[in-house]
């Protein structure tokens, strides 16, 4: 029995990655994705073994040898920060960092949204009114300025972080979107006639609704990977996030030691890190424009 | 399964279905600015029974309210007014455990095969969910009873189809695992909605002989929703035909068809093949198309349509389902 349910989600799966593959877009966001992947996993390798930690080290280290920010060299590939730390150590170094953050506070957004959504289409009247009028106001609200406020009150770390961008995307405007996918599959026969085999509400919108709302959480979950990605760095960039290290944060580093008065002088201080977060944010884009094309047949051009 | 015996039901008759003084009205808004209240009468004042081992029709033009009622029955929507009782329960009563044991007792199978079956789930899960929400038997028995409902609609052999997708089927294989899945719990009656009006004109005949071959072996009463008289004299016992939201007249799938007397049904009639060129037929011609039954006029429902209408229609309301002879009921005014 498990091996067959096993055989049918694989044999799901590559069907649909054989839609996927058609989208050269979709492709070169998951290539990208897994370059960045490689880069991330070169990490722990290149600190126990070539690296030395003293020097390498992306928040403590330090190397004596030369005058800091110094331009790439061949012991310092793109160069030093000002306070004489490896740039290319640091990016890797923060890229599983950012993987994680985005992937969680995506995933935490997207599992919300699902539930409100699902149920709000399902109950309707008040249960719905009064989700969508969050969604509203979550959406209308600054939360950018609101998290640089209370991030220069409280120290908020990468996990806190992670859950609160999660928690307030998934009380968005992602709720609106899935509502409405949910609504569309309340109406379906199949919905009444699981309620005429006896299914519970409940029933009804965890082995109906949801699966069917699913292919477009997980599109949405993509854009999310991205919205976190960029929340973080403009709040590192202001400096009120209590991360030591990420792509935002380098730029911090050379913005508040004004180097960023000469960006075209000091431009390993910056663009390196400018690179890989649009890079890295873009490969998401890339791939939910991809799976776009699965979860919605019509895009299709066969 | 064993119905509990109900002796403090004083009319326990043979009736399994007893329809009375149903209706269901739908609020409808017309444009934007209009606040004028408007109710469209899906089904208005209905009464009919079906009996216990028996096939009963209802027949009528498409949009006449027929799946309204057969959801009505289903009780996946609830009536404005009038009462609905299976076995003696009215059904828009039923709570708690009692409501468990309906959802076993009556089914539905739907009119689209291509919507009724959820996308997403293979052909064996399709068939289970009726068992696996009501917890009956463990894995293995409910693949066996799959099995054997598989083999019984003709989707044979089951273990071909069970981890199939509803898409790698043909019209009539997810109709037929549609009618395995209504009658999975053993149901004692079904709402059968217009079951093969979505299907290939070759494969009707198949599904249609499949229905009345199951309610010889398992012997369960049906409300046989259909357009088409033709159909319902194959198939029923019983027929009761409706315009807008109205039962106009009820009797034996056989009188009806032989002898109609609500100038509707007769137009019905006419419009009917005839195998028999010796039988000849009247030919009303009835003009226009349905209507939407919004706050309709107090008069006959027919009126604009029927070529026997006449002043006495017109000024009196819809007229009342009169017995004409035994079991055998007409609501018109002239006859
Ligand atoms: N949920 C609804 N809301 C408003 N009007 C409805 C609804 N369901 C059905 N109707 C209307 O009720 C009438 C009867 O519909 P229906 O029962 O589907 O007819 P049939 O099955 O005989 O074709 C139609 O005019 C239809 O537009
Ligand atoms: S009551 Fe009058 S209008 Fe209505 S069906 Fe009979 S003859 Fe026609
Ligand atoms: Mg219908």
């Amino acid at each position: 029995m498990w091996k067959i349910r096993w055989k049918l989600t694989v044999r799901g799966l590559a069907q649909n990655w054989a839609v996927f593959r058609e989208s050269r877009v979709g492709m070169l966001g998951v290539v990208i994705i897994l370059l960045f992947g490689v880069f991330g996993a070169l990490w722990p390798i290149m600190i126990n073994t070539v690296w030395d930690p003293l020097v390498y080290h992306p928040v403590v280290g330090f190397d004596p040898m030369v005058l800091h920010p110094s331009p790439p060299t061949r012991a310092h590939l793109l160069g030093t920060d000002p306070i004489g730390r490896d740039i290319l150590a640091q990016l890797m170094f923060s890229t599983g960092r950012e993987f994680l953050l985005g992937v969680l506070s995506a995933l935490i957004t997207v599992v919300i949204g699902t539930v409100i959504g699902t149920v709000a289409a399902y109950y309707g009247g008040f249960t719905d009114t009064f989700f969508m009028r969050v969604a509203d106001i979550m959406m209308l609200f600054p939360f950018i300025p609101l998290l640089v406020v209370v991030g220069s009150m409280v120290r908020l770390t990468f996990f806190p972080f992670a859950m609160i961008l999660g928690v307030l995307g998934g009380f968005g405007g992602i709720t609106i979107i899935l509502k409405a996918q949910a609504l569309s599959v309340k109406v379906r026969p199949y919905i009444d006639a699981a309620r005429v085999a006896g299914g519970s509400s409940f029933h009804i919108i965890r082995a109906h609704i949801i699966p069917n709302v699913l292919p477009l959480s997980f599109l949405y979950m993509m854009f999310n990977v991205t919205s976190a990605i960029l929340s973080e760095a403009t709040l590192s960039f202001f400096g009120v996030l209590n991360i030591d290290m990420s792509w935002g944060m380098m730029i911090h580093t050379a913005d508040v030691a004004g180097y960023l008065f000469d960006f075209g002088k000091y431009w390993w201080l910056w663009l390196p890190s400018g690179v890989a977060i649009t890079l890295f944010c873009a490969a998401f884009y890339m791939v939910g424009r991809g799976l776009d094309e699965v979860v919605n047949p019509r895009l299709r051009k066969r | 399964m064993v119905l509990p015996a109900t002796p403090d039901m004083p009319d326990a008759d043979d009736a399994i279905l007893r329809v009375e003084r149903l209706s269901k009205y739908y609020p409808v808004s017309r444009g934007f600015f209009q606040r004028r209240h408007l109710l469209l009468h899906a089904v208005d004042d209905a009464s009919f029974e079906v009996r216990r081992g028996e096939v009963s029709g209802l027949v009528g033009e498409s949009g006449c309210g027929k799946t309204t009622t057969g959801r009505l029955i289903a009780r996946l929507i609830l009536p404005t007014a009038g009462r609905i009782f299976v076995d003696n329960a009215d059904v828009s009563k039923i709570q708690g455990s009692d409501l468990v044991e309906f959802r076993q007792k009556v089914q539905m199978i739907f009119q689209d095969p291509y919507e009724s079956l959820d996308p997403r789930m293979t052909i064996f899960d399709i068939v289970t969910e009726p068992l696996n929400v009501n917890g009956i038997g463990n894995l293995e028995e409910r693949e066996e009873r799959v099995a054997e409902m598989l083999s019984l609609v003709g989707i044979t052999p089951p273990s071909a189809f069970l981890f199939r997708f509803p898409h790698e089927l043909s019209g009539g294989q997810r109709q037929r695992v549609a009618i395995a899945r209504a009658l999975v719990v053993n149901p004692t009656f079904v709402v059968a909605d217009e079951p093969t009006s979505m299907l290939d004109v070759s494969i009707r005949t198949g599904v249609m002989k499949l229905l009345a071959q199951l309610r010889e072996d398992l012997g369960i009463s049906y409300l046989y929703i259909t357009h088409d008289l033709a159909v319902a004299r194959y198939l029923c016992d019983r027929i009761a035909v409706m315009y807008l939201g109205k039962i106009v007249e009820m009797g034996t799938a056989e009188e009806i068809v032989k002898e109609p007397l609500h100038p509707y049904t007769r137009a019905l009639i006419s419009a009917v093949p005839v195998p028999d060129p010796a039988i000849r037929r009247p030919v009303p011609n009835i003009k226009g198309g349905l209507s939407k039954p919004i706050n309709p006029l107090p008069r006959c429902r027919f009126y604009e349509r029927c070529p026997d209408a006449r002043g006495v229609c017109a000024d009196q309301n819809h007229p009342e389902l009169k017995e004409v002879s035994g079991g055998r009921f007409v609501a018109c005014h002239v006859l």
